[in-house]
């Protein structure tokens, strides 16, 4: 990660020996940014194009290969005509707040990047309540679900985006009592020190029996919190047309779309960086060339996010009542049996360290 | 900076707060007061209280402001507006906020603030062991009496949402006694 800093460091000098400090901290700030909204628009796009042929994949198709070499080309060209398309809307709409929906959930996503460790260097903002940071901020991103199926002025929208609220504020619970979990072994909220914990064994090895089944919970709540299927109630398209976004079309549509995606990448991130120790290698085979920290942490990311896409395409959808009846009363009791069980393994030192 | 941060965060509040109390449709007074809690969270981020700005986010804008936005998708139609109140009441109100105002404005400026120099952050750890503590200057009590009052609240709900169905249950049993 040398020469990453030593880029990141010259920008620095450079930019302070043409202005003052303020200015110059400034100007880092937006190039900051700039540089995540960059990557993360492209990467999102990718998430598309390998949800794509994921699906393909299952369904014994071929999917998009005929933009660019195996189709890589296809979702740039997809946001190319996105973007030209007209910005269609309802005429009896909340013209103000309609527009402001996918703001709010795009934001809250791209805000939730800022604190994620990709190597020990690369992490914008290391906050030291970090994983509550994330916790906070994803609460927000229902907001702009609820404004957007509201402010439509559509039924199904509107149908959409109650049982997305519904959805999301329920599971948020097992999201957050499942990573407090995982908080009772590293006793510190900051992610960069959480990985710095995880240098004698993965979470995931060191917990042993609870933190499985916390990461199990995670995975489930955290499909959940995207609105992914088999949760994707708030858009399930047999029913409700798109649901929230039903009314929504060009880029606005394409920030909802694109917001799902960073979304499912944040929760399998947050789950690499809480249980299989972020840009740690395994068994610290490539310790001495801490450049690999990224290709390590992108790795476990993506399988997980694979892990996620084979949900999708594996299990039926469920009805609301399933939905509210696991969350209520399988994973919430589960889950608080579980932070009990691990306090007691903390307690009586049963940890597993390598 | 900080300064400059300070004041465009204390702008976005005010106004927002004016635009809250003004806006003659609900689901968007809603929302501007969304931007005032949030602008409170930044204030929290800018003095360093990190652990209360996630929690102002988390409790206020993630559950409160959602809660109130569902209350007002089960009662409210996009196309009514609030009706503007009688000129009579319109001046209570008034005289009413500037008493308000007087007294807070007139308590702020009279208590001496102490400036706090290199103010350090507090960490969670120390949130939980004072939030926990029975010493002098713990906040055990509260801490006890607030959960009492959360386990009341939840016990009021479930009494609210499954009222009837309780009632008949207690007097079929009544019945069936006699």
């Amino acid at each position: 990660m040398t020469k990453a800093l030593s880029i990141t460091k010259g920008i620095h000098d450079w930019l302070s020996s043409i202005m003052s400090e303020n200015a110059a901290n400034f100007v880092e700030m937006v190039l900051i940014a700039l540089v995540y909204l960059g990557i993360f628009a492209i990467a999102g796009l990718f998430l598309v194009l390998i949800e794509r042929r994921v699906a393909a994949w299952f369904q014994l198709r071929v999917g998009p290969n005929r933009v660019g070499f195996q189709g890589l080309l296809q979702t740039m060209a997809d946001a190319l005509k996105l973007l030209s398309k007209e910005l269609t809307g309802t005429e009896k709409a909340d013209k103000f707040l309609y527009n402001l929906a996918p703001y709010f959930v795009i934001v809250t996503s791209l805000m939730a990047l800022a604190v994620i460790p990709f190597t020990q260097e690369f992490q914008a903002f290391d906050i030291n309540i970090g994983i509550l940071f994330l916790i906070a901020i994803s609460s927000i991103g229902v907001i702009g679900i609820l404004l957007g199926g509201w402010s439509s002025n559509n039924k199904f929208a509107l149908i959409g985006a109650m049982r997305s609220g519904v959805q999301t504020i329920s599971y948020e619970l097992s999201v957050g009592l499942s990573l407090l979990t995982m908080i009772l072994i590293t006793g510190t909220l900051q992610l960069s020190e959480i990985i710095e914990v995880q240098k004698n064994g993965w979470l995931i090895v060191q917990g042993h029996i609870p933190a499985i089944i916390a990461f199990m919970i995670f995975m489930i709540a955290g499909t959940a919190e995207t609105n992914r299927a088999p949760f994707d109630m708030a858009e399930a398209e047999s029913e409700l047309g798109a649901g929230f976004h039903t009314e929504y079309s060009g880029m606005k549509f394409a920030y909802f779309f694109l917001a799902e995606f960073i979304n499912m990448f944040i929760i399998a991130a947050i789950a690499t960086t809480v249980f299989f120790g972020g840009w740690l290698s395994p068994f610290g085979i490539t310790e001495s060339i801490p450049l690999l920290g990224v290709f390590w942490f992108l790795a476990k990311t993506m399988f997980l996010v694979f892990l996620m896409m084979w949900f999708r395409w594996t299990f039926p959808r469920l009805r609301v009542d399933q939905l509210l009846t696991l969350e209520w009363k399988y994973l919430l009791p589960l889950n608080l049996m579980n932070i009990v069980l691990m306090a007691l393994i903390v307690w009586l030192n049963l940890i597993i360290k390598l | 900076m900080e300064r400059v941060i300070f004041y465009i965060l204390a702008l976005i509040m005010i106004v927002f707060a004016i635009a809250s109390v003004t806006s003659r449709k609900m689901l968007r007074s809603v929302i501007y007061l969304l931007f005032v809690l949030c602008g409170i969270a930044g204030v929290y981020f800018l003095i360093d209280y990190n652990f209360l700005a996630a929690i102002q986010l988390t409790v206020y804008a993630g559950g409160i402001i959602v809660l109130i936005i569902f209350s007002v998708l089960l009662v409210h139609h996009i196309e009514m507006e609030l009706e503007i109140a009688k000129p009579s009441k319109q001046i209570i109100t008034t005289i009413a906020c500037l008493l308000g105002l007087g007294v807070f404005l007139t308590t702020i400026y009279a208590h001496e603030f102490n400036v706090v120099e290199n103010s350090l952050t507090t960490t969670t750890a120390e949130i939980g062991t004072k939030l926990l503590s029975y010493d002098a200057g713990g906040f055990i009590l509260p801490f006890e009496v607030i959960s009492v009052l959360l386990l009341a609240a939840m016990v009021g709900a479930i009494i609210i949402a499954k009222g009837r169905k309780l009632e008949e249950r207690s007097q079929k049993s009544e019945d069936s006694s006699i």
